[in-house]
């Protein structure tokens, strides 16, 4: 077994558990509309053969598993997301498999988004982006409740002031 | 700040339109006040579009015009014939005239309704005849100032001053200026730009010499102003390196490639149609190469009191200056071809794009073309005067293992950096971040510690079971992407950590973007 990276001394603060379901009903509709492609090969090459193979059928198991695979790990995924407030950076971390974890100064900030799509809107979540001069910094804490991220938005905005850089 | 509102029906022509006329000392143009461009400006922006249908026009006319004075008996079928046959010509040509007409005085008026002012915390921008555009552009956030002198320009003795900002298309551009103002005001603007107040400018003397004179004295003045710059911080660029670094880049390789395969298809075919083919592609890489060439001759670069001054250019020259605190990465990099010369390209992260091309037809962001250990390292001392230790970058170069303060590779990365495994590793200096990587393509990395934007850990699955991780800095966009793989995990999450803490210290006390205001 091997480890999973991690920090020391970290109390992650984890996003709301109503992102599964967001993210479940997303990705559901999605996996839906990929299958329903793959039924149409059934439907008009049903008997389309390469090397003994059924093509129809091949593509269908593969679509299948390319989208209900990370389906079912959704809820792992949603859980590994996490961020800290710390004393002078914002500490964010996502992913399982592919880990990454981001330290951004309050000082960088340009700006903080929120968005709010259909679906989380419905749940009454937040998506907050971070905004830095570099592109590449991508830090984007999504399933946030709404309060919640209006208050974090606010305390970032706050923070960022106190310690305003340069770029 | 200074407001000096505008008043309606106050001439605008105190400011002096024709600068080698009325040679105002420089510090006139900073003085808050509206002021107007080169008077020859809309002519040299636009006007070469009015010459050409001039141009279309007479010849078209030329034969027309030989016709009437000599009599041949030619005949043709060309639009003018037609226009003579129906007596439709002086319609024709009054039209004309009166384009020529509505032009010039569009250029006119355009050139009346732009100008600009500087103030102690803005530069503003204002044109446009019926759409008007107004840019303010803040002093502390001048990311460069460069000054481009295409050939034309240059006879009129016109240069274009660009002020780059951070973001896209964020340039505060005055095309033209006087050439003689142009350094002048852009030594002043830095002067603002950096806190200095006003009063403590020593006035300046106005430059003698007629208009003829001055124009020729500078055209023939070196690229770079002696009395700018202390001597020994110059770095320039021998011509036959720069010759052979052109020569020896993936370019022309291909160039060649091109030529053996098509003496192939030749000799294989029987046919002569495959050198036909390979002409158009052989034209256009041997233009851009000595384009390249040619825009690279006269290349220098000096530690100016107000940044670093990179200037270039035989006929068309450009000249930009940078100030401190504005260099957010600086990547070096060595082909396998340039390592048995010790050749070293410099590349630099900053946060403007320019609109204006960088020596040897690079992007802006090739501080230096091609140079040797030695250049490298004086120019390392301009970029980055704030890195302490920048003996390790220079032992950086072509050091091997852990040394110097590296951390390198675990040996069981080995399945991933084949043949660097001993050059992949980071070390911490004072004041900036050294990333060493390749051992074929070797490049070193420095990031400046205040400039840091984030740091971000990462690990794939592959890495997971190699217990390896990558780190990241992030940085403004540009060419160098500073990430150091294969990184034992213990160390990666130390790095990250280290990175981290150093990040926020350093954005704390950074004052660069008002340099002198607090002298370090």
């Amino acid at each position: 077994m091997t480890q999973h990276l991690e920090l020391a001394d970290v109390e992650w603060r984890r996003v709301s558990p109503k992102l599964i379901v967001a993210q479940l009903i997303g990705d559901g509709i999605g996996a839906v509309v990929m299958l329903g492609l793959t039924g149409l090969l059934h439907v008009f090459f049903p008997e389309w053969r390469i090397l003994g193979i059924p093509v129809a059928w091949t593509v269908t198991i593969i679509v299948a598993l390319a989208t209900l695979i990370p389906l079912a790990l959704t809820p792992r995924r949603v859980r590994a997301i996490g961020y800290q407030l710390r004393d002078d950076d914002l500490l964010f971390r996502r992913g399982i498999l592919f880990q990454r974890f981001v330290a951004v100064p309050y000082g960088r900030m340009q700006l903080v988004d929120i968005n709010r799509g259909p679906l989380s809107r419905a749940l009454g979540l937040s998506e907050l982006k971070f905004v830095t001069a570099a592109a590449a910094t991508g830090v984007t804490i999504p399933g946030l409740p709404e309060a919640e991220a209006d208050r974090l938005r606010d305390e970032l905005v706050e923070l960022a002031e106190s310690r305003r850089a340069g770029l | 700040m200074t407001d000096h509102q505008e008043r309606p029906g106050e001439p605008l022509d105190a400011a002096p339109p024709s600068p080698e006329l009325l040679p105002a000392p420089a510090t006139d143009l900073t003085d808050g006040n509206w002021h107007r461009l080169h008077p020859a400006s809309p002519l040299l922006r636009g006007g070469i579009a009015l010459l050409a249908i001039l141009g279309v026009v007479l010849a078209n006319l030329r034969e027309r015009l030989i016709e009437i004075f000599f009599p041949t008996g030619f005949e043709s079928d060309d639009p003018f014939d037609l226009l003579l046959e129906t007596g439709y010509l002086p319609w024709f040509l009054a039209g004309i005239a009166a384009v020529l007409l509505v032009l010039i005085l569009g250029f006119y008026i355009s050139w009346r309704m732009h100008s600009f002012r500087v103030t102690e915390e803005v530069v503003e921008v204002r044109s446009g005849i019926v759409f008007r555009t107004n840019r303010k552009a803040r002093l502390d956030r001048i990311q460069g100032i460069n000054i481009s002198r295409p050939f034309i320009a240059r006879l009129f003795g016109a240069a274009k001053l660009e002020i780059n900002q951070a973001g896209n298309d964020a340039n505060v551009e005055l095309t033209y200026l006087g050439s003689a103002h142009a350094d002048d005001l852009r030594r002043d603007i830095l002067l603002l730009a950096s806190g200095t107040r006003r009063a403590e400018r020593a006035a300046e003397t106005p430059a003698a010499g007629g208009t003829i004179e001055q124009r020729v004295s500078e055209f023939l003045a070196p690229e770079l102003d002696p009395n700018a710059a202390p001597p020994e911080s110059v770095v320039k660029l021998n011509p036959g390196r720069l010759l052979g670094s052109i020569v020896l880049s993936e370019g022309t390789i291909f160039l060649l490639l091109l030529i053996i395969g098509a003496i192939v298809g030749v000799f294989t075919t029987g046919e002569i149609y495959p050198l036909f083919a390979i002409v158009p592609a052989i034209l256009g890489l041997g233009g851009y190469l000595v384009s390249k060439f040619l825009r690279s001759l006269r290349y220098s670069i000096a530690a100016t009191p107000d940044g670093v001054r990179v200037g270039f250019g035989l006929l068309s020259t450009t000249n930009s200056t940078l100030p401190p605190g504005r260099i957010h990465s600086v990547q070096l990099s060595q082909s396998l071809l340039w390592r048995p010369f010790g050749w070293w390209q410099l590349k630099v992260n900053r946060a403007s794009r320019s609109s204006a091309r960088g020596a040897a037809g690079e992007q802006n962001t090739t501080i230096l073309p091609v140079g040797d250990a030695g250049d490298v390292a004086r120019v390392l001392d301009l970029l980055l005067p704030d890195v302490a230790d920048r003996e390790v970058i220079a032992l950086a170069l072509s050091s091997k293992g852990a040394v110097d303060g590296f951390t390198i590779s675990p040996a069981r990365a080995r399945v991933v950096r084949w043949f660097s495994r001993l050059r992949n590793g980071f070390a911490k200096v004072p004041g900036g971040i050294v990333l060493r990587r390749g051992a074929i393509w070797r490049d070193v990395i420095v990031v400046p510690d205040p400039r840091l934007q984030s740091v971000a850990l990462e690990q794939g699955p592959l890495a997971r079971s190699l217990r390896i991780a990558a780190v990241r800095l992030h940085t403004v966009d540009g060419p160098i992407f500073a990430r150091i793989g294969a990184i034992d995990q213990d160390d990666a999450v130390r790095f990250f950590g280290d990175v981290a803490t150093v990040v926020v210290d350093a954005g704390r006390a950074d004052r660069s973007h008002r340099w002198r205001e607090h002298p370090a």
